[in-house]
């Protein structure tokens, strides 16, 4: 359409003229248009809104006369109408016309009736009472013997109708499926899209007829009847397989060109319908092998016959590729397929460019080597001038964080939330950044408590205000429970409060609302942990916050529950003191009752500590629910003649029996008014008046721990697992050279880059791409040098070295003590492995086939008898270490920082051990060396897929070990330290 | 598809078509929010654009830009079709189309674009059937405006 002739404005009243004369459907016009056209005109000649304002407003008083004058003819109407549409679309109300569209519908002429549906059509919407004055005019027309009206009457239908009136005009619908006209049938079947749409149930009887339309030998009905089935079919796909044969042979025919060249869209046969198919099928053929296994031809075909000469061949593509990836997979056909995502993601189109990443954020998860692949190109994206194209990348990211990448990652996302401004981006992306953060737990993906809580606070500063609620309780959930090493719960804890307290000290500064809650609930928990004599200086700082008029009343509420909480950590305090007059005569009710509540527990400092106790807001309180200390006064009064106590419904139940009457309400309903009903018992009044403060505090202390309740529970005590691929931290500092290999050669990898990068290496910014690509794939990179291999050898098994150091340590904790003992030679088959890993990482091919099978072969045959010889050439180092790694994790492949102290001897821990992977094939306990206070023996166990070794560090002594440190020569291939 | 704007490069609307039920007002203010993003962007950038939770798709045709609204599953190149079809629709039926026609002859523009689309899915992919239900209709208001009895000799074959 390059070929459309620009014309401005300015040239308007000469073109108009020349339009009126030009021949065609453009030229008619009545005398009554070109009052459209002086209107047009008119605004267009003005120069400011308020002029146009004005002039549309006397048009619009002028049409308003004109509409409800009697002598108006319909004629005249229609023209008014076109204009009264004309004047709602420039967005002025034109609502008193609309009974006027309805009325020129039901009484025009077909030309006055087209224009009267029209505005109807565009006036109204789906709910509006006036429609129903439509649907008589509706019946009538679709009665009617003009093949014209009855096509404008289901073009209304499919458009707007109201769903209560569907009865009324369905038979008639249902007769039009059978007529002789294609365009009335492809109608009729549109307008039972549309009742599918609004009202389900009420087209369900004639599913059988919508068969009847898939069959039709009309294109154009059956394409329609598409839209139905793409739609039943989403709902409830089961219901539907048996059509699957069908809709493959329909596609077949459409790919192979078999349908009438009318359908053709630049020479690509019926493209609509071969996406809508696509569609279906993908839907049908999902977690399906059955079902899928009908269509792998048609899809086969598909794909190839698919030239990429036109947008229009892309979208079937991109579609294709799609429902390859949702159906049972077949492997020719995914390496096809991820192909063809490759020519989107490389195209220089950048419009196919976002379809690529769009699609390979959909596979990722299926196929993380394409990332790999394709990762210079996402390095780009990632500064791409486009925000739309930046941010489908920060997508795609956020489906491959993983434990090394996730600084990187996380640092990207803040950057691009610092320079969106719209609301809904915002909180999408807060979402997401919270969603690594907070759902994978802090000791496995975030490299340390300062990065965390920074990062927390950036996410708070900036989204605060629009954020999911989830976000902060989740944050003050998982600070409160921790993780299982208590001292670094402690220490996160201690952190969050000192960044607290200088963020609160910057001036004029204003945090949002959910940050200051957040802040108040951390401070007023966990400012013990600083270990200062008084809490002054944070009260001060709450305080203030208490008397800023920005602050919301939500908000000052935590905050007094935070200065009540540390109140009863030091109970003499002026600010207190200030506080509490400040707020027991203030104007909120809400903070007038926070503020009796502390001036009445400070006076009881016993009850107080007892209520607000140190640390425990992850413990539940215990509520006398049943109020047994009320026990002794309700047996005197009933011995005093009291009548016994009985339940709201117990009573009405009784009542309802002496009158006899049937009940018509649900019985559910007065259970539930028991409950209600009991809270004004007298019982209930009595504590309320009895125990006010202290029944208040509780209250306070439950919605403050209520709020951490509720939520789904997803990080487990191991951490948030679903993520946790590929290899641990310790493997990556173990292997930094081979990963700048795997890097490069996954770069040489991608087809069409191989050159180039080379040349560009040297280049810095090139490099400076490299060192991001080499931190943001890391975790994919080892994970996927399997897979890479995996091309070669398919059931190549993975080897990778899990080390398991266990200790036991003493109860007692005595002073640090370091030690080194030189000279311990680890097993020999680690070294073998290792160098197996990485001959792997740096030449893959056939070639390493063979020395895999061929150490494969040492390790099998190696006999444990063998073993201390070899051990002697390698050397092992080994200090000792704070914290017990037991890992009792299988899966993980990492220790897990756990503080549970097994004080076991070293025969139980070893026969546990054993016990655990007793299914697996596994060596004898060997002690590897020794001396008076440390031992260690190592055994292995062969897995399907990986070898494990595991040592066991046993320290003899009653010391506490300091650091271990083991270090595998030759060092300079490998090296754990722990 | 969940609407459809045309809009000058000006800013002017100059087509609206809404598949989904909004009060008048959201209308305004949707509006309003697309074509001023839409016209901020630059010519080399992305025809699709991420609002709220939905892809705009639009493309510019001359001083008219065509947008069109639809959920993240839907395909967006298809869509930048359905635009292309619509405006070849256009162009064939006035003839080498510009904005001026579609200004004064709106309701044609979406008489059109009801004989391609309905309730947001493309109902007819033939260019060929399309014109012909128009030019059907067309023709039968022409009639019209002669006397009654030769509409229905018409209506009835």
């Amino acid at each position: 359409m390059s070929d459309i002739v620009e014309k401005t404005l300015t040239a308007l009243p000469g073109l108009f003229l020349q339009n009126q004369s030009v021949g065609g459907p453009a030229g008619v016009k009545t005398s009554f248009s070109s009052r459209l056209g002086g209107l047009v005109r008119g605004i267009t000649a003005l120069t400011s809104k308020h002029e146009e304002e004005k002039l549309i407003q006397q048009e619009l008083s002028n049409l308003k006369a004109t509409v409800s004058a009697p002598t108006t003819t319909l004629r005249m109407m229609k023209e008014c109408m076109v204009r009264l549409i004309y004047c709602e679309m420039l967005g002025y109300d034109a609502s008193f016309g609309y009974i006027h569209a309805i009325k020129l519908a039901q009484q025009g002429n077909l030309l006055e009736k087209r224009v009267g549906y029209l505005a109807v059509s565009l006036f109204l919407h789906e709910n509006h009472e006036l429609l129903l004055l439509l649907v008589n005019t509706v019946v009538k027309d679709l009665q009617s013997t003009n093949l014209v009206e009855v096509c404008m009457a289901l073009t209304i239908v499919s458009q707007i109708f109201p769903r209560e009136m569907i009865p009324a005009v369905l038979p008639l619908i249902e007769d039009k499926l059978q007529h002789s006209k294609e365009i009335i049938r492809r109608k009729a079947v549109l307008a039972l899209y549309k009742f599918h749409l609004i009202a389900p149930n009420q087209v369900q009887h004639i599913h059988i007829k919508f068969r009847k339309a898939l069959c039709d030998r009309d294109v154009g009905v059956m394409a329609a009847s598409l839209h139905i089935y793409f739609r039943m079919i989403k709902e409830n796909s089961s219901g539907y397989k048996d059509l699957t044969g069908s809709f493959v042979t329909i596609l077949k025919q459409v790919v192979g060109g078999k349908l009438p060249v009318d359908f053709n869209y630049h020479s690509v046969p019926a493209p609509w319908i071969q996406i809508q198919l696509l569609r279906i099928l993908g839907l049908l053929g999902k977690d399906d092998q059955r079902t899928s296994e009908l269509m792998y031809d048609v899809l086969d075909e598909s794909l190839r016959r698919a030239e990429l000469n036109h947008n229009v061949t892309y979208a079937i593509l991109f579609e294709c590729v799609h429902t390859v990836y949702s159906i049972y997979p077949k492997s020719e056909l995914l390496e096809k397929a991820a192909k063809c995502i490759g020519k989107f993601v490389l195209s220089p189109k950048i419009n196919l460019k976002y379809l690529g990443l769009k699609a390979l954020t959909y596979v990722i998860q299926q196929d993380p080597t394409l990332a790999l692949q394709h990762q210079m190109t996402i390095i780009e994206c990632l500064d791409h001038p486009d925000p739309i194209i930046k941010r489908e990348t920060l997508e795609l990211l956020y489906r491959i964080t993983n434990a090394q990448n996730i600084t990187v990652i996380v640092q990207k996302m803040l950057e691009y939330l610092h320079q969106s401004k719209e609301e809904y981006i915002i909180v999408n992306l807060v979402g997401k950044i919270a969603d690594i953060l907070v759902l994978n737990t802090v000791d496995t993906y975030a490299p340390d408590n300062a990065w965390f809580i920074q990062t927390m606070n950036a996410v708070f500063s900036v989204g605060g205000d629009v954020m999911h609620p989830d976000i902060p309780n989740n944050f003050m959930r998982l600070l409160a429970e921790g993780f299982d090493d208590e001292t670094e719960d402690q220490q996160l804890r201690l952190y969050a409060v000192q960044s607290y307290l200088t963020l609160l000290d910057v001036e004029n500064v204003f945090y949002p609302q959910k940050f200051l809650q957040v802040m108040s609930w951390v401070l007023g928990e966990y400012y013990y942990l600083l270990d200062k004599d008084t809490p002054e200086e944070v009260l001060t700082k709450l305080y203030k916050l208490l008397m800023n008029d920005s602050v919301s009343s939500e908000t000052k509420a935590w905050l007094i529950a935070a200065v009540t909480k540390l109140t009863s950590q030091a109970h003499s305090s002026n600010i207190v003191e200030r506080l509490i007059q400040e707020f027991t005569i203030s104007l909120d009710t809400c903070m007038r009752q926070h503020a009796f509540e502390l001036k009445h527990l400070r006076e009881n400092v016993e009850l107080m500590k007892s209520l607000l106790p140190v640390d425990k807001s992850c413990e539940d309180m215990v509520v006398d629910a049943s109020l047994s200390f009320l026990d002794g006064f309700v047996a005197e009064e009933l011995s005093q003649g009291a009548a016994p106590y009985k339940p709201h419904h117990q009573r009405q139940e009784e009542k309802l029996s002496q009158e006899k009457v049937l009940n018509f309400e649900p019985y559910g309903l007065s259970f539930s008014s028991s409950g209600f009903t009991g809270r004004q018992s007298p019982a209930g009044i009595s504590l309320g008046s009895d125990i006010s403060g202290n029944s208040a505090e509780t209250g306070m202390k439950e919605t403050n721990s209520l709020k951490l309740e509720g939520i789904k529970k997803l990080w487990g005590k191991e951490g948030y697992l679903p993520k946790k691929e590929g290899k641990t931290g310790d493997e990556t500092e173990a292997l930094p050279v081979p990963q700048e290999s795997i890097i490069m050669e996954n770069v040489d990898q991608a087809v069409t880059k191989k050159d180039q990068c080379q040349v560009l290496t040297q280049s810095k910014e090139e490099k400076e791409k490299q060192l991001l690509a080499s931190s943001l794939f890391v975790g994919l990179g080892s994970e996927s040098t399997i897979n890479l291999l995996g091309k070669a050898d398919t059931v190549s098994h993975k080897f990778r070295r899990k080390p398991k150091v266990k200790e036991t340590k003493s109860g007692e904790t005595t002073s640090a003590h370091s030690m080194t003992c030189s000279y311990f030679s680890s097993s020999s088959n680690a070294t073998y492995e290792d160098d197996y890993y990485l001959d792997a990482l740096q030449d893959r091919g056939d070639k390493e086939l063979n020395k895999f099978s061929l150490n494969s072969e040492l390790l099998d045959s190696e006999s444990l008898t063998e073993l201390p010889s070899v051990e002697k050439l390698s050397n092992c180092k080994l200090s000792s270490s704070p914290s017990l790694f037991t890992d009792n994790n299988m899966e993980g492949f990492h220790p897990s920082q756990s503080t549970a102290p097994s004080v076991a001897p070293e025969t139980s821990l070893a026969s546990s051990l054993l016990e655990e992977t007793s299914e697996h094939m596994h060596s004898e306990l060997v002690e590897v060396c020794h001396n008076e206070t440390i031992s260690v023996s190592s055994y292995k166990i062969w897995k399907d897929d990986c070898l494990f070794i595991v040592w066991s560090v046993s320290n003899k002594s009653g010391l506490e070990l300091k650091s271990a440190n083991l270090e595998i020569a030759p060092a300079e291939n490998f090296k754990v330290r722990q | 598809m969940q609407f459809m704007l045309l809009f000058s490069r000006q800013g002017k609307l100059r087509l609206q078509k809404w598949y989904v039920s909004l009060s008048d007002r959201e209308k305004k203010k949707i509006t309003r929010e697309i074509v001023q993003t839409i016209l901020a962007r630059k010519p080399k950038m992305c025809s699709f654009h991420e609002w709220r939770d939905l892809k705009i798709v639009y493309k510019r045709y001359a001083s008219l830009y065509f947008c069109c609204a639809i959920e993240d599953q839907e395909n967006e190149l298809i869509t930048l079709e359905v635009i292309h079809r619509y405006v070849e629709l256009l162009d064939k039926y006035f003839g080498s189309v510009c904005e001026l026609d579609i200004i004064f002859n709106f309701e044609k523009a979406y008489f059109i674009l009801d004989e391609f689309l309905l309730e947001g899915e493309v109902q007819e992919t033939s260019k060929k059937n399309v014109l012909k239900a128009i030019e059907q209709a067309d023709l039968l208001q022409e009639e019209a405006e002669t006397p009654r009895s030769v509409l229905e000799e018409i209506g009835l074959t």
